[in-house]
């Protein structure tokens, strides 16, 4: 070995109150090279990147840059060590223009007007060489999802970054979108920068990385050459057993439309419209599959149906006309016709975080008879009882239905939702990112709960950005696009590509 | 109403909105970094009193200003404290340093000069005296432009010119310097400022210092110049006034300057007619009292327009895992 | 992930809390030139020493619990409702009207009566901030701050203009007639032959608070729009999801909290002054945030809470009374506990889940 590493991490370990998010991780990432660093929800990558970039203090454990020991305190010394950040959460100010944000925090001198100036020149190098183009009054709040993280890798390299972090950077990307950005990392690495690329997603890794570190627990398990391992053996390195990656099922038998929905609008307050016009149907006994990136309308979708905003159009349950405007058309009243809903974001609206289990597992079902111990009072003490055995049948671990919900990992708290929606026994299941923040041992569990419902004759809509659990679960692919139904296919009639395209608003069928 | 009255009253206004105006700048530094302030009221009491006892002592106006600067500091450090360093809720942290000041004030002031709560009476150079400025007496005979000059323009003390010129420095500060486009930022989103290697904590204390300095110069203003001493819970509402007009004036400093002179100007109406009788139909001076609180809450029902608040403000900044 | 345990977080952090606001009370006595030790001593004769000094102490504490729980039914529901002051001040016109409006023979019809009239009363003034928050948006923080301005004018406007006797120069409605008037303590324990000073003005409304706080904690903790409430307060975006209307809760919240705020309105105007007068409140809608939470928004914490403000308050008068430090001292320690268990209660926090830290990994 005569060449440095471009980083050398030695012994890290980090420690939040008693969880031991790091432990003892050693890696070295060679110059000019995209490293990809793979694992698990809470396996500890996000912590040792922002370890890395100062964001948090290491318990213990040494960093080298370039071969020479950095002492990173903070974000600032990690910058001026060369290293670049992408957050998985973009940290922009959304009313500033991208200019500005550019220069935030690295300005020359107390004024303004000249950083500015110099940012405005430099920007144009950097489209240039990169492929980066973004025009620098707009505002952040008006750009892309894809373009705003565009800024973000501008805002490293105006830093001169020679080493740049990506933490789950296709996440709410299109497949397009995603290969775009693969090229402009191809292009950094060629002109030499360094790439350290943190996703959970095994066809990324495969796909660009030269090296793979996988971290389970905390622990790094394995570095290996990209071109010396198979998806398969990574994905058992990442959970420490043979995993299943496809779901097991059976054919559906659909029967009659249990949800019909026929022109669905939504303008929300501040005056876009989310949804422009959505017709589908679900039929007992089947699931549907609604395929599109982040924030094309499939949220508006379910809060509509699960009751959480307004629209216009025409929704029927069962044959009978759903309420979307009025005092009907609230979550009370739509549990009331058999619709159960397992939200996108559990921590935002599916749990109260600081309650107790027992308390979360009547969250929206409050109102319910059968839990009052008389007109004034709830039964507090059947609830909890029945908590214990909801707990007991989900294999929601620790079972303690006096846990508040914060303390439960990812997974037990989405067993803990699904509990409550699931056994109910609705008509109509809306589920959305079902896996998001699981663990792969609750997701095969989950998957399995959900094929079971339908397999029980319900109809479910599911919601996910992951393909993968679309293809895998649904029987029927619905692709939105800026608040559309771009088309319909069956998962044995397609592939990732034309649903890829589908999802970037190009219907070749149509053109 | 004849001219001479309007420009006696628009005067008083100048000189009633004057610690609105500082109290309300104040105020837009310390939310436009996140913090929110509901304790301008307890800082300029804090400071009047102060300003005015050190002011009583001394002789000399000037360690009053600093020493009324001074309290206000001190408060601004504990709300820094609360808010920033221990992430406590702001709004509780401001309902207790107002309260703070309340009771301080008075026991302190009781304690030194044995007068019921109050600071001696100040006069000479324990004062702000009037200003007067050039060509005021020669150009007074004009027509018009010379009274308006003489009485209206002229003649404040020396506070009344900095806080007017505070709008355009503040204004310049937060759109054309560094520090400012740092101060907005991290009132947006602190995320950005700390992932971009600047200190969350460093901008926020500074922003809640100079919120310290100005609702200092604010409550100075009130005893050393506005009138001549401390007397109990003399600010007598009026940071909550100042807040209102942040709000009114959506914490934009040119904005920040119509507000407070509205706000000054009612005050100035209450003080100088008790009922107004608007041809039969009296309003009640406890209506123009109330004014400036009535109209801040048909302000903030949007029926003027929205009043949209920094984006990250009341919250404190914890790293995302 | 939690690291204090539940009991002390609850217990723990306000004592020591409040030991810091008391040393710094302290420190403040000994800069003007008092002893704190011969303080506290006539503090606890004033206040605890005779049935003269608890009728004061009781007296102020059932001012405080009303203002207590009012601020904490809001707060469960994520509204910071600072507005109790002014919520208490048209409580007292409320209860005023009633006692005025009719010859009442006895008490005991005046007083349901009253309790209707000042909890309607402080309902109507908290509905338009609630409303406005609820439909509008407006921060209720600021709203009520300005309705507390707005209430002491209103007041003012009526007892100068429309409510003073013919003749009277005071600022004051007319005695109320003698069907009104409460039984005191005095009064109630004569009755089993227990002797309770005759001059103080504990009454029977401090039982009417008592059974405020388990009604209170009832329906927080026990029925099903407690349950809405507290699940509105930690995540609006959550009830929304679970099909709780958010305006439903604010009003709901916010008018109950009024009422117990005018509810005060019977201890002090109609069990006191007998009649009602500017600035009856004196302050203790503001006290009610600082009980509310030394208390930790529970009811039964509220009420040791608000015995402690009764004893600090009664105490504090008879300072004043006999030596030279003002009553305003009072206000100092009031802002230092507010102070301390409301903003700064993570200094307390921080250092003790260290502790216990260091306590469990030495123990694993």
């Amino acid at each position: 070995m005569t060449t440095a590493a471009a980083i050398e991490l030695k012994g890290i370990s980090k420690a939040f109150g008693p969880v031991q998010a790091n432990k003892d991780i050693s890696i070295r990432v060679m110059p000019g090279t995209i490293h990809g660093i793979i694992g698990e929800n809470g396996a500890g990558k996000s912590t040792l990147m922002s370890i890395l970039f100062g964001f948090y203090k290491a318990d213990a454990g040494e960093i080298f840059i370039n071969g020479t020991k950095a002492n990173i305190t903070d974000s600032q010394t990690a910058i001026r060590a060369g290293i670049g950040m992408v957050f998985q959460h973009f940290k922009l100010v959304q009313n500033f223009s991208v200019l500005e944000n550019v220069i935030l925090g690295a300005e020359d001198g107390a004024l303004l007007r000249p950083s500015l100036a110099k940012a405005r020149g430099e920007l144009k190098r950097l489209a240039e060489e990169y492929e980066l183009h973004v025009d620098p009054d707009a505002l952040i709040e008006d750009l892309s999802v894809g373009h705003q993280q565009r800024v973000e890798i501008l805002k490293a390299l105006y830093r001169q970054a020679d080493i740049l972090i990506l933490d789950e950077p296709t996440g709410v990307l299109t497949p397009a979108e995603a290969d775009q950005l693969f090229r402009i990392l191809e292009r950094l690495r060629e002109e030499g920068k360094t790439i350290i690329l943190i996703t959970h997603k095994l066809r990324e890794i495969m796909h660009i990385t030269d090296t793979v570190s996988v971290m389970r627990r905390g622990q790094m398990t394995a570095t290996v050459k990209t071109s010396e391992t198979s998806p398969e053996q990574l994905a058992e390195l990442m959970v420490g057993r043979k995993v299943l990656l496809r779901v097991d099922k059976k054919p559906a038998t659909p029967g009659a439309p249990v949800l019909e929905v026929e022109n669905l609008r939504v303008i929300d307050e501040h005056g876009v419209e989310r949804l422009k016009g959505v017709s589908l149907n679900v039929r007992a006994g089947e699931i549907l599959g609604i395929a599109g990136v982040a924030g094309n309308g499939q949220s508006a979708l379910l809060e509509v149906l699960g009751g959480m905003i307004p629209a216009t159009g025409t929704v029927r349950m069962n044959g009978q006309e759903l309420d979307l405007t009025g005092t009907a058309s609230d979550g009370q009243s739509r549990r009331a016709r058999g619709i159960a809903h397992v939200p996108e974001d559990r921590q935002h609206d599916g749990l109260i975080m600081d309650f107790s289990a027992w308390e979360n597992t009547v969250f929206g079902y409050h109102n319910d008879p059968a839990i009052q111990s008389n007109a004034l009072l709830m039964d507090n003490a059947a609830i909890r009882a029945d908590t214990a055995a909801k707990m007991e049948r989900f294999d929601v671990r620790p079972p303690d239905p006096f846990l508040p919900a914060k303390s439960f990992s990812g997974g037990n708290q989405q067993k803990i939702v699904l509990a409550r929606e699931i056994e109910r026994n609705p008509d109509l299941l809306l589920i959305g990112q079902p896996t998001r923040g699981v663990d792969i041992g609750a997701i095969e569990f989950i998957h399995q709960r959900v094929v079971e419902l339908r397999d029980a004759g319900k109809a479910i809509l599911l919601v996910s950005v992951e393909l993968d659990e679309i293809m895998s679960l649904s029987d029927r692919i619905a692709v939105m696009f800026d608040g559309r139904i771009m088309g319909e296919r069956l998962p044995e009639q397609t592939n990732e590509t034309e649903l890829g395209l589908l999802m970037a608003g190009v219907n070749e069928e149509a053109a | 109403m004849d001219f001479a009255t309007v420009l006696q009253v628009l005067d008083s206004t100048v000189r009633l909105a004057t610690p609105l105006l500082l109290a309300c700048l104040a105020g837009l530094f310390s939310e436009r970094s996140g913090i929110f302030d509901i304790g301008l009221e307890g800082k300029m009491l804090a400071a009047a009193f102060l300003s005015a006892a050190v002011a009583a002592v001394t002789g000399s106006v000037w360690w009053g200003l600093l020493a009324g600067i001074g309290a206000s500091m001190f408060l601004s450090v504990i709300h820094g404290l609360a808010s920033i360093t221990f992430r406590g809720n702001q709004l509780i942290s401001g309902v207790a340093i107002n309260f703070l000041a309340a009771g301080l004030t008075v026991v302190i002031a009781q304690d030194w000069f044995d007068q019921g709560g109050r600071t001696p009476s100040l006069g000479g150079d324990a004062r702000f005296g009037p200003i007067t400025l050039p060509l005021a007496d020669t150009l007074r005979d004009v027509p018009v432009f010379g009274p308006i000059y003489h009485d209206l323009i002229s003649g404040h003390t020396l506070l009344v010119y900095f806080a007017l010129a505070m709008v355009p420095l503040t204004w310049w500060l937060l759109y054309r310097t560094r520090f400012g486009l740092r101060l907005r930022a991290v009132g947006e989103n602190p995320a950005a400022v700390d992932t971009a290697g600047v200190s969350v904590i460093g901008l926020r204390f500074a922003a809640v210092a100079i919120c310290g300095v100005l609702c200092g110069i604010a409550g100075a203003y009130l005893a050393t110049a506005l009138q001549a001493g401390f007397v109990k819970d003399m600010t007598a509402g009026r940071g909550y006034i100042a807040l209102a007009a942040l709000i009114f004036a959506k914490w934009r400093p040119w904005y920040a300057l119509s507000a407070t002179l509205l706000f000054g100007f009612l005050q100035a109406v209450a003080l100088r007619y008790q009922n107004i009788d608007l041809g039969g139909f009296v309003v009640p001076v406890q209506f123009m009292d109330a004014l400036p609180y009535i109209l801040t809450v048909i302000i903030l029902a949007g029926f003027v327009g929205k009043a949209i608040p920094p984006r990250a403000g009341g919250e404190p900044y914890v790293k995302e895992r | 992930m939690e690291i204090l345990p539940k009991w002390a977080d609850a217990v723990l952090v306000p004592i020591f809390s409040l030991l810091i606001a008391f040393a710094l009370s302290a420190l403040v006595i000994i800069a003007i030139g008092e002893d704190p030790v011969a303080a506290v001593k006539m503090m606890v004769t004033g206040a605890v020493g005779s049935t003269y000094g608890w009728g004061y102490t009781l007296y102020y504490a059932t001012n405080f619990m009303f203002t207590g729980l009012a601020f904490a039914v809001a707060f469960h529901a994520a509204m910071f409702n600072i507005g109790a002051e002014g919520q208490a001040t048209l409580g007292g016109l409320g209860v005023a009207l009633v006692c005025l409006a009719v010859p009442w023979p006895h008490w005991a019809l005046a007083l349901p009566a009253a309790m209707v009239g000042g909890a309607l009363f402080g309902a109507a003034f908290a509905a338009i901030p609630a409303w406005l928050q609820a439909k509008r948006g407006s921060h209720i923080v600021i709203t009520t701050i300005m309705f507390n301005f707005i209430s002491a004018s209103i007041l003012n406007f009526l007892l100068v203009n429309m409510l003073r006797p013919k003749g009277s120069m005071d600022p004051a409605t007319a005695k109320f007639p003698a069907g009104t008037n409460l039984p005191t303590l005095h009064d109630i324990l004569g009755v089993f032959g227990i002797p309770f000073s005759r001059a103080a003005p504990a009454n029977i409304a401090f039982f009417i608070a008592l059974l405020a706080c388990v009604l209170v904690w009832l329906l927080i903790w026990r029925t099903r729009i407690g349950y809405q409430i507290r699940a509105f307060g930690k995540s609006e975006s959550a009830a929304v999801y679970a099909g709780i209307s958010p305006v439903k809760i604010i009003m709901v919240a916010m008018l109950i909290s009024g009422a117990l705020a005018g509810l005060m309105a019977i201890n002090n105007v109609m069990g006191e002054a007998e009649r009602l007068v500017l600035n009856s409140v004196e302050g203790a809608g503001f006290i009610g945030i600082a009980v509310a939470l030394m208390g930790r928004n529970h009811p039964f914490g509220i009420f040791l809470a608000a015995i402690l403000f009764g004893f600090l308050y009664q105490g504090g008068a008879e300072l004043a009374l006999w030596t030279n430090i003002p009553r305003e001292l009072i206000v100092v320690i009031q802002a230092l506990v507010i102070l301390f268990t409301g903003a700064l209660d993570n200094m307390v926090r921080m250092p003790l889940e260290r502790i216990f830290l260091a306590f469990r990994r030495g123990k694993a």
